[in-house]
């Protein structure tokens, strides 16, 4: 496991050193995530730039920028934080997020590209409750997991029930809207957060059988769309009907391809200019890295992405308290599990569900969401290093 | 500091995560590696959009310059099928929108709009879905330019202005200037909408086609063109300048006409004809005139399969053939005065002349006395052209023929042009035919099977049983044998009779060389292939095909005795009080006949007598004797190029006068 340290810098103890800049850039949480976070948002810009030169809105880049910087100030803001401070905001982070939640699923909530995930506080002023009830749902869960009384090496059955129905909540309003990408992820985090618990191996049996007969209950109850359900066929055939459902996968894989090894290069992607893939600034951002970035570029993203997702096991690995393990994992397995499915659906391997990248993709709920559970990381890091 | 559980579980998440993000990775070199230049090649495909320019096809002009097949361009819609299936409803709305603008039913258009698939009947698009797909080529400008002007909302659909064939002169000359067709499927013609396919489209298509260019450009999904890649400009066709002249063209036609309705009037059928007019000296063509014909106008914009079948597509003075009658006479005239008859001599011209136990009689069997071969031919005496074919055939052997018979007839008809094609720049030209020993040998062996079976059937589906009985007896004897040139048969041809066939463009060629001294054209109706701006890419100069190998005199003496058929002989009805000074004219009437048909009516002609500058040939099939039908024809045509020339000859005077 210490593969992942060289990667991190040691910070200085103690507030308010004056020591000039460099000194205060050195107490920026953890160097071996702000790196990575902050190339694949770097690329990031760059990418939503060059997908949206062409679009009459020109303002895009700029916002995605404004995202980026109210994102590593709350990384930065996060990381600061005390974590035994944060636990004690728990219920209230939970509460406010399901409230969010909630809040879509009344007339304030408002639909865009065929999600009813949003709230408009103002013109131009939306945000997707969704994304900041995913780093909730994390500290929530991290605190019921990580709650060990003394002498338990894991969390009891109460705990995992109660971890559960904490999950099921966001799940269940999120599958209302419905945004079932979304909910997948929850999913996700949660039985990785159960894993990283150290919970008996017999509740991923019981979740793999609920699973199995959420599922079956969806299939009788007809509860599956029948777009989903061609989604499904094309990733069986993607040239079923290459001008229909299969438009999508099929211009998202020729632009990935057209890119070869070393990529058309930023700014000249000629699939990108033509806006051949539809969302390629957004949940398809991943189809520009690859026809302009080509292979090296494009496996750059991911690499960074695997060098963010192995620092948050470090630091879930090192932390000497439950929660912070808990935490740091329910944070790398959200995002492993967020950039497989997308990155997995633009090149055809997964059906298409409209998740973004993280930190790449257009979109300020997600990306501030996304920065803001780096700064979770460190924060859990920092009190890894400074034992209070 | 944490327990070896945790740090198991952690290493299971650590594995799975890293298994994720390497599948990642291999599905990426998969993409981008190992199939990378298949995609490459699919987005090239997506991305450029090439677009047919179509050049514009060269006119075909008179020989002063007139526009006989000029260009209009024509708004014409299209719709991007790739841009209508990219709106929400696959373009429903618009093509609706679309129908009500041009007054057509949605099915029309819609069905139009759609892509040619196994499954998908006719009317649908049968082109490449990047390639403007159209709906609509005959919309009038302003319809077209109030869709092109709500492009917001007309999505996909976009206007354009077409050059669509027109004929400034109606239906003048069609069968020459000939019409255009899209390219067989077995001959793409480089991706052409359309190719010449009869007369001089068809004759000097690539002279006129011009090179179609081709505009690669770039478009983004949606179909709209963000840039340009490549473009090769189409160069327009080069203009063809033809020997025709639009006046003498429409005074022919109008002479024919004429011919063919007073015909009818006289209770003729009269159901086809042509005016064929040359010019004597070079072979050029100045007017070709076909009756029936038809107004060409019908290509442009489509045409349907019965209207197609309907058409008159034959040019009778190209494609039609008929027995000359007594027109040949001047072949079989110079082959006498060639075998050694004197044309000044006295002959007697009886009322009937025996050859082989049956009696061949002039025409109404009237005794015309002796005379020279000048009056023979001015009064059309067949007795002794019977006399002369019936003495060479003799001397070639008769019907033990000696091995080279001399022919003297059909050599003759040969050196004057018959019984091949002229050449002309017109497809699907007849033949004509000189009938000898051999092809009555070959034709007799051609239809032996037949004549035995109707030897043996008879004809019971005839309702006329004399005629029957009497064809049934020809077949026993033509099943029996057959095959034999008779005295008769060279009797016949010696009046252009019997199996002899013309073309009127090959009977006005024969005249043009009677009329010149000899000298036997191709003609050509194409004059100059000239650029659109006004250089000569080449000229066409009508090429000598042969040599009438017969004195300048016996020529002279011919058109000599020609001269005087309009003045006294079998045309001077028809030319009465026709001013022969302002134009003096010579000319042969033929009264061809055909068993079961009325008689073709020809008329040959040219002048001026003295120094020929035009042939005129009229004929009308089953329209009667040519003196009654076709020479009055001929008249009107002279008159008509005499007052053109008259009117010619003023001008430049005209303007002398102001100097």
């Amino acid at each position: 496991m210490t593969a992942f340290g060289p990667l991190s810098v040691r910070l200085p103890s103690g507030h308010g050193t004056r020591r000039g800049v460099w000194a205060r850039l050195a107490r920026l949480p953890a160097w071996g995530l702000v790196l990575p976070s902050a190339a694949l948002s770097a690329v990031g810009l760059l990418l939503v730039w060059s997908a949206t030169r062409n679009e009459p809105d020109s303002t895009l880049p700029q916002r995605q920028a404004l995202s980026v910087g109210i994102g590593f100030v709350l990384m930065w803001v996060v990381s600061r934080v005390d974590l035994r401070v944060l636990r004690a905001y728990v219920p209230v982070l939970y509460l406010l997020a399901l409230a969010g939640l909630v809040a879509v699923l009344t007339p304030l909530g408002r639909t865009v590209n065929g999600s009813h995930a949003w709230i408009v506080l103002g013109d131009g002023l939306q945000f997707q409750p969704s994304e900041f009830a995913k780093a909730a749902t994390v500290l929530a869960l991290a605190t019921v997991l990580g709650e060990l009384r003394d002498g338990e090496r894991r969390p009891g059955a109460g705990a995992v029930l109660l971890a559960l129905g904490l999950a099921a909540l966001p799940v269940g309003l999120i599958a209302l809207q419905p945004d079932y990408g979304t909910a997948l992820v929850f999913l996700a985090l949660t039985i990785g957060m159960i894993a990283v618990s150290g919970a008996r191996k017999r509740w991923f049996a019981a979740l793999a059988a609920a699973g199995a007969a959420g599922l079956l209950l969806v299939w009788r109850l007809d509860l599956i769309q029948p777009y989903q359900l061609e989604r499904l066929m094309v990733l069986a055939d993607p040239d079923a009907d290459p001008m229909g459902v299969g438009y999508n996968a099929t211009q998202a894989r020729i632009a990935i391809g057209s890119g070869g090894l070393l990529g058309k290069g930023l700014f000249h992607g000629e699939q990108t200019a033509g806006r051949f893939v539809p969302e390629q600034h957004t949940d398809f951002i991943f189809t520009v890295a690859g026809e302009e970035l080509g292979f090296v570029g494009a496996s750059c993203v991911i690499l960074l992405m695997l060098a963010l997702l192995w620092r948050g096991l470090w630091i879930a690995a090192k932390s000497p308290s439950p929660f912070g393990t808990a935490v740091a994992g329910g944070v790398v397995c959200w995002l492993a599990f967020q950039t497989f499915v997308n990155v997995g659906m633009t090149m055809g391997l997964l059906p298409i569900a409209g998740l973004p990248l993280p930190f790449v993709s257009y979109g300020g709920s997600a990306t501030i969401s996304s920065l803001a559970a780096v700064g979770l990381l460190a924060a859990v890091n920092r009190r890894t290093r400074t034992p209070a | 500091m944490r327990s070896s559980l945790h740090r198991g579980r952690l290493m299971l998440v650590f594995v799975v995560v890293t298994a994720l993000m390497l599948t990642l990775l291999g599905r990426l070199w998969y993409l981008q590696i190992v199939t990378g230049p298949s995609y490459a090649r699919a987005a090239t495909e997506s991305r450029v959009r090439s677009v047919v320019l179509p050049p514009v096809r060269g006119q075909i002009l008179d020989v002063r310059g007139r526009p006989l097949v000029a260009n209009e361009t024509k708004p014409q819609v299209s719709v991007d099928y790739m841009a209508l299936i990219h709106q929400p409803d696959g373009g429903k709305d618009v093509l609706t929108r679309l129908a009500r603008a041009l007054g057509r039913p949605y099915r029309e258009i819609a069905d139009r709009a759609r892509l040619c698939a196994k499954d998908v009947p006719r009317p649908c698009w049968p082109g490449s879905p990047y390639q403007p797909i159209i709906v609509a080529d005959d919309v009038s400008v302003r319809t077209a330019l109030w869709i092109a002007e709500r492009q917001d909302e007309f999505p996909g659909v976009s206007t354009a202005l077409r050059p669509v064939r027109t004929y400034p002169l109606g239906s003048a000359a069609a069968h020459v200037l000939g019409y255009l067709q899209p390219p067989s499927p077995d001959d793409p013609a480089g991706g052409r909408e359309l190719v010449g396919r009869d007369g001089l489209e068809a004759e000097y298509d690539r002279d006129l086609a011009g090179r179609t260019g081709i505009r690669e450009v770039a478009v983004d999904s949606t179909g709209k063109v963000t840039g340009l890649i490549r473009e090769e400009a189409a160069v327009a066709g080069d203009n063809l300048v033809t020997s025709i002249d639009a006046r003498i063209q429409e005074v022919a036609e109008r002479a024919l006409a004429r011919a063919v309705t007073a015909a009818r009037k006289r209770g003729e059928p009269a159901d086809s004809g042509a005016a064929v007019v040359l010019e004597a000296q070079t072979g050029r063509v100045t007017a070709i005139a076909d009756y029936p014909t038809y107004d060409p106008s019908v290509w442009t914009g489509g045409i349907s399969q019965r209207e197609y079948e309907e058409l008159p597509l034959v040019s009778a003075a190209v494609q039609g053939q008929w027995p000359p009658g007594s027109t040949w006479k001047v072949t079989s005239t110079a082959a006498a005065a060639k075998a050694g008859y004197s044309l000044r001599a006295s002959y007697d011209c009886p009322g009937g002349y025996m050859i082989g136990g049956r009696v061949f009689h002039n025409f109404e069997s009237a005794d015309l006395g002796r005379m020279d071969m000048h009056r023979a031919l001015v009064v059309s005496c067949d007795t002794i052209f019977y006399r002369f074919a019936d003495e060479m055939w003799r001397r070639d052997g008769g019907l033990k023929p000696v091995k080279r018979p001399k022919d003297p007839m059909q050599t003759m008809a040969r050196e004057f042009g018959f019984g091949t094609p002229t050449g002309v720049d017109l497809p699907y030209e007849a033949p004509g035919r000189v009938p000898d020993r051999a092809w009555k040998k070959a034709n007799w062996e051609r239809t032996r099977a037949d004549s035995c079976r109707r030897a043996k059937t008879g004809y019971p589906e005839m309702s006329d049983r004399k005629r029957a009985a009497y064809l049934k007896a020809l077949a026993a004897d033509n099943c029996r044998s057959g095959g034999v040139w008779w005295a008769g048969d060279a009797a016949n041809f010696s009046i252009g009779q019997g199996d002899v066939l013309v073309t009127p463009l090959q009977l006005a060629r024969g005249y043009a060389a009677l009329a010149n001294g000899g000298t036997v054209f191709s003609p050509r109706i194409g004059k100059r292939i000239v650029r659109a701006d006004g250089t000569v890419v080449r000229t066409i100069t009508p090429p000598v095909v042969g040599k009438i190998d017969v004195s300048r005199k016996t020529l002279r003496f011919i058109r000599d005795a020609l001269a005087d058929v309009p003045r006294t002989g079998t045309a001077a009805g028809a030319f009465e009080g026709y001013a022969f000074k302002r134009l003096p004219v010579a000319g042969k009437t033929g009264t061809a006949e055909a068993y079961g048909r009325r008689d073709t009516s020809w008329f040959a002609s040219f002048g001026p007598v003295k120094k020929p500058k035009y042939v005129v040939v009229v004929v009308v099939s089953q329209g009667g004797t040519g003196g009654t039908t076709a020479a009055p024809a001929a008249r009107e045509i002279w008159e008509g190029i005499a007052a053109l020339s008259h009117d010619d000859q003023k001008k430049p005077k005209k303007k002398d006068g102001r100097r």
